[in-house]
């Protein structure tokens, strides 16, 4: 039948000769014999190229919950107390703390940052409260230089990393100090020094980036690998399965991050999916997978260190599935009691919040006190008022800024739009708020 | 959407915001746009609508601040839908719905929680594919819709006191198929056009009534066509008040037309 709509293809014409077959043998050898030696027949793979199985005479269907539940890795329990010692990552106080107090540190400037918008202050932001744990503990498994592709509640990320208290407040007021200069939303975040690709409102679009990066990287042979976060209801999205699949077949030291906080804005994971969450995905890419309890530090920097080990020696992609809790409301453009129990949240914030399980972990080793915590509370709110009053002062950048970056060079028509504005600013500066920028 | 609505149901999508559409756009354009044209009319999906906030609100930057309407617009099988009130907004939805046409209705923002009207409690229809003379002048004729209508209705308040002119305002509300017997009509009478929109200039709806209008009126035009429209730059977020055709540009853009 192929023969005959190809014969009425002008092109197909010009290929084919109309009385040969164009076409390969099927890969499928056709048996002459039924029922050849039984048993050889059960031993022997099929040979279709589309899969190396066994053969089954048993009508059975794979049913999704055949895994039961993929078990989430732990390290300490919700007073900080290790299962097994073995587990334990053994890294040195100072490191320990620094963990601590940017998980803190990124809790005090959150809650500060999310009451400067209900003042009116900053137009918005985003909160990252009960899921400071997936930041820290993956972001201390990399390497500086391993790049960072996030959704957008990653803060404490960049907070490890080094992104400054101005920085961050800079940002979100978009002032002249802003790496974006002003032109993106608050917390879109983006520092090619810390490694950290700047942050797109988009769901899931990061991914397939991610994998191309990452593919660069391999290329390049720099040891070096690529982090992806996003979150569930980021999987769902079109880009998620094409980032996996780009990543698997072209074999790419990339890690795959999700943060599972329960809910996409108001959607809840029941409604998200079926299937057991995002880890059940991976093997059906071919990546090597792990499920991990994201409110326990140590085990997401374990299992972010020993997938980023399996990445970058092996050229592929892992992933990681952390489950966490959003304490906050989506964004402050959100009021999560339409659609939530108070109770709910209370009952995660009270009983396992990451920070709190990692205080008690601090202090039960004995480098950690009540005292230095109350001191040290104190002192991020302090730090983060003098950075964000710092930054409230400063100017917005020119509004000729605007025009800038578009593309490498200005083009002429561009040019041209912006010295009509300039010349229309003139003749109307009364009209437009130029206090609030800096002059061109 | 279009498999339910293919199925003979009525389908109304919502999009969170017009910014994130696009991993759609293969299903719309591709497939929706297409459905009636490439069976022979044994199938279609007029059944579905397809709702999106769209447009500035002050505080959206570059991915809640879109007016994504000129990809739409150059696909034919679409229908592309603005209204500018709580009024408009009911009437043309309904129509919408209603249509035998997959429609792209897109609603601005802004007027969510800043335009107050007394809407009718029942059902009625306001019609597709048909502009409106929102106001009746003689000496310009200005072409907007949804939101920024109120702006240009600002700058038609300014020119009318400062410069001796009546100016027609026309709402075109539906972009695709558009009303172009309307803007004809009004181009002819008063000789001059401006048109305003926040989408880029380039490639912005208003190239194609420029394009339409110059060609069918180019003896009664006495001046070139006036676009007032968003700078081609992604929509930058503090600068947005420089960023947008306001009251300021607009008055200009009149002023150009009738002193030309």
């Amino acid at each position: 039948m192929a023969a005959r709509v190809l014969r009425h293809s002008k092109c197909a014409r010009r290929l084919i000769h109309p009385n040969k077959s164009n076409f390969a043998a099927p890969a499928l050898q056709i048996q002459r014999h039924q029922h050849a030696d039984q048993n050889e027949m059960n031993e022997t793979l099929a040979q279709f190229p589309g899969a190396k199985a066994k053969y089954t005479e048993k009508l059975e269907f794979l049913q999704p919950d055949v895994y039961n539940g993929i078990p989430i890795y732990r390290v300490m329990d919700r007073n900080g107390v290790i299962f097994d010692q073995t587990q334990d990552p053994g890294l040195s106080d100072e490191e320990l703390l620094k963990w601590y107090k940017s998980m803190t540190m990124l809790n005090t400037m959150d809650k500060i940052l999310y009451e400067s918008q209900r003042q009116g202050r900053i137009s918005f932001y985003m909160t990252n409260y009960g899921e400071e744990a997936t930041h820290i503990g993956s972001a201390a498994a990399l390497q500086p230089k391993d790049l960072v592709y996030g959704q957008y509640r990653e803060a404490g990320v960049l907070m490890y990393r080094g992104f400054t208290l101005d920085e961050f407040c800079d940002q979100c007021y978009g002032n002249i100090a802003d790496r974006g200069k002003g032109k993106q939303m608050p917390i879109h975040y983006g520092s090619v020094d810390l490694s950290f690709v700047t942050i797109s409102s988009p769901l899931a679009t990061q991914m397939p980036q991610a994998a191309g990066s990452a593919y660069a990287f391999k290329r390049a042979q720099n040891g070096l690998v690529v982090i992806c976060y996003f979150g569930e209801g980021a999987a769902s999205e079109g880009d998620a399965h094409a980032a996996f699949n780009f990543a698997a077949t072209l074999e790419c030291p990339i890690i795959f991050f999700c943060r599972n906080n329960g809910y996409a804005i108001s959607t809840p994971v029941q409604d998200q999916y079926r299937g057991d969450g995002i880890a059940v995905r991976g093997p059906a890419y071919g990546m090597s997978t792990i499920r991990v309890d994201g409110n326990d530090a140590l085990a997401v920097y374990n299992a972010t260190a020993a997938a980023r080990d399996i990445a970058v020696k092996e050229n592929r992609p892992v992933l990681i599935e952390a489950m966490t809790y959003r304490i906050g409301h989506h964004s402050t453009s959100d009021d999560s009691s339409a659609y939530r129990s108070v109770d709910e949240v209370r009952y995660w914030n009270q009983r396992d919040h990451p920070i709190t399980r990692f205080y008690n972990y601090i202090q039960r080793k004995g480098i950690w006190s009540e005292e230095q915590d109350k001191a040290w509370k104190d002192d991020t709110r302090k730090q983060v008022l003098q950075a964000f009053a710092r930054a409230e002062k400063r100017l917005k950048p020119a509004w000729s800024e605007m025009f800038t970056e578009v593309y490498d060079e200005l083009p002429q028509d561009l040019k041209r739009q912006k010295e009509e504005m300039e010349a229309h600013v003139k003749m109307y500066k009364d009209k437009y708020p130029l206090s609030n920028y800096e002059s061109s | 959407g279009i498999g339910f609505a293919a199925t003979g149901g009525t389908a109304v999508a919502e999009i969170q915001f017009a910014d994130y559409v696009y991993p759609a756009f293969d299903q719309i354009v591709n497939e929706a746009a297409k459905y009636r044209y490439r069976s022979g009319n044994e199938f279609n999906c007029g059944g579905l609508t397809i709702r999106m906030p769209g447009m500035a609100v002050g505080h959206g930057g570059h991915y809640h601040s879109q007016s994504p309407e000129a990809y739409f617009t150059h696909t034919p099988g679409l229908r592309v839908v603005i209204p500018r009130s709580p009024i408009q907004a009911k009437g043309l939805l309904l129509a919408s719905i209603a249509s035998p046409d997959p429609v792209i209705f897109i609603e601005p923002k802004i007027l969510y929680r800043a335009a107050v009207e007394h809407v009718p409690n029942d059902y009625y229809e306001l019609p597709l594919g048909q502009a409106e003379v929102v106001k009746k002048g003689a000496d310009l004729t200005i072409v907007g819709w949804g939101s920024q209508i109120y702006v240009l209705e600002d700058a038609i308040r300014l020119a009318e006191n400062r410069l001796d002119c009546t100016i027609e305002l026309i709402d075109l509300r539906s972009l695709l198929p558009w009303d172009v017997e309307t803007v004809e009509q009004s181009v002819r009478k008063t000789g001059r056009l401006l048109i305003s929109h926040e989408a880029p200039k380039t490639s912005g709806f208003a190239s194609e009534i420029s394009a339409t209008i110059t060609e069918r009126c180019f003896l009664s035009l006495e001046a070139p066509v006036q676009r007032i429209t968003g700078l081609d730059t992604p929509f930058p977020l503090v600068f947005e008040k420089f960023y947008v055709p306001g009251v300021e540009r607009c008055f200009l853009g009149i002023k150009k037309a009738l002193e030309f």
